[in-house]
């Protein structure tokens, strides 16, 4: 979707580095690399290849560069930065609007996420630093609690925002975090 | 014993407060001069926490000197800078010392100061330092520890802007701080007796007390430019046009500032006024002269 990674973006980056005389040994798109076992698999018929490389340019996100260089032993660096947990607004247009913080308060907030859409990741409702509804920090940034008021007054649940949220925890949200669905 | 500013607030009387900033360096005599003039004149003297979120001395620090000198100060405690265990510990270091008076404020932004490259905190906000100065009082930590010894006598107070769109918001974080704890509140600057008869009328009833936020205007350049840049505030073209016909800008800018002062007091319009000379503390003292408050 960002065409940060992919067949075609794959061929490209096989050319640019031939071009700059590396020698490409192999060039292949995996399903996901965020997912062991799946990525063990696929890289079976390519164990030829990843053995006799001194490199791996992976073009996933963090997470799949780490399950590489667990997976192969290699030294596997990034092609990309990746930025953040994004929503796709138009073609090649994302923002980030969740920011995975492991203590969801959307059900509260007119599904606006202040954590990551208000530039202080705001729990109580906004500061004063915003001007005609945006940010104080950038101004083409709508501010994300004018916007949750807004709603909240549209569906008459202003009552919401009255509540003082209590000090939030940090014990269960720290990083880095796990998830075990299979009990033990 | 209750700070002045909480006992002149509880018995009625008009309050000032005067901010005054640390210096970027560590050489505090001119704040100090500054609030040594001014202190007996005032209520407390507002000590700016890392203010415009730009590299200064600390808050707390300027405080010690001010109680140390005879004077007493507010607290001024953002969240951008610290979580809440550095948060609890500032207040408790500013009970040791004796410092009473302490306001809660979320921060502006790192990327709006002078080190722009800086990690927001921001783990409590306004609401939440509130909450924490209260939870201090009743002797625990937010952990639910116990603290040893004496607990804290704070008297806490917050901000609120008068001038935002929709005002619907500031008046419902305003009345969450009350709840939290928030016994007076200081305004964004007002120029207008227009606005704070409206807010007046807007927060009737509210249990607190609410000082109104002067800023004497030195040009009409400088209102201008806040009016463009920074939230909250709203200088009337009328104002600004007196300022260009004038021949002395400053005189003018103190003069227009002790009437408005006057004119609150005057109309009951407020419980008292905090006083942001920004750069021109000396000014302070030639308002309150002017407003006949210098007493």
């Amino acid at each position: 979707m960002c065409a940060t990674g992919g067949q075609e973006a794959v061929d490209e980056l096989k050319a640019e580095l031939k071009e700059n005389g590396y020698d490409v040994l192999d060039a292949t798109v995996l399903t996901t690399s965020c997912n062991d076992l799946l990525t063990k698999k696929e890289l079976k018929p390519l164990k030829e290849a990843v053995e006799d490389s001194d490199l791996i340019v992976s073009l996933a996100c963090g997470n799949g560069v780490q399950t590489l260089a667990k997976l192969t032993g290699k030294r596997v660096v990034p092609s990309n930065n990746t930025l953040f947990v994004g929503e796709r607004i138009r073609g090649g247009v994302f923002e980030e609007t969740c920011r995975t913080c492991g203590a969801c308060v959307l059900g509260r907030t007119a599904a606006i996420c202040p954590v990551s859409r208000c530039s202080k990741g705001l729990l109580n409702g906004p500061c004063g630093g915003s001007i005609d509804g945006y940010c104080e920090v950038d101004p083409e940034l709508k501010c994300a609690w004018i916007e949750i008021y807004n709603r909240l007054k549209e569906d008459d649940r202003l009552d919401l925002l009255e509540e003082v949220e209590p000090i939030r925890s940090y014990i269960n949200v720290s990083h880095p975090r796990k998830l075990n669905r299979r009990g033990r | 014993m209750p700070s002045r500013l909480q006992q002149t607030l509880d018995e009625g009387s008009f309050a000032v407060s005067a901010e005054i900033a640390p210096p970027k360096g560590f050489d505090f005599s001119h704040p100090l001069e500054v609030a040594k003039r001014l202190w007996g004149h005032v209520d407390a003297l507002n000590v700016t926490d890392f203010q415009s979120a730009s590299v200064k001395a600390s808050s707390l620090a300027l405080c010690i000197d001010l109680i140390q000198n005879g004077i007493q100060p507010v607290l001024q405690m953002t969240g951008r800078d610290r979580n809440r265990i550095a948060i609890q510990g500032e207040l408790l270091s500013a009970a040791h010392f004796g410092i009473q008076n302490i306001l809660a404020l979320t921060g502006d932004h790192p990327k709006t100061g002078d080190n722009p490259q800086a990690k927001p905190v921001f783990e409590l906000d306004a609401i939440g330092i509130l909450q924490t100065a209260e939870t201090l009082i009743e002797g625990k930590d937010l952990g639910g520890n116990e603290l040893l010894g004496q607990s804290p006598e704070f008297f806490l107070g917050a901000v609120v802007s008068p001038v935002f769109d929709p005002i619907e918001v500031q008046l419902i974080q305003m009345r969450k701080k009350i709840r939290c704890g928030a016994r007076f509140f200081q305004t964004q600057g007002i120029f207008s007796l227009d606005v704070a008869r409206r807010f007046k009328e807007q927060t009737e009833g509210y249990n607190t007390k609410i000082l109104y936020g002067i800023i004497p205007l030195r040009s009409p350049g400088m209102a201008r430019f806040m009016n463009r840049k920074i939230p909250g505030i709203e200088v009337p073209n009328d104002l600004i046009e007196t300022l260009e016909k004038s021949e002395n800008k400053e005189q003018d800018g103190i003069k227009i500032a002790a009437e408005l002062i006057s004119k609150l007091k005057e109309e009951k319009l407020c419980d008292g006024v905090h006083i942001m000379a920004i750069g021109a503390e000396g000014n302070v003292e030639k308002i309150l002269k002017e407003a006949g408050l210098w007493t």
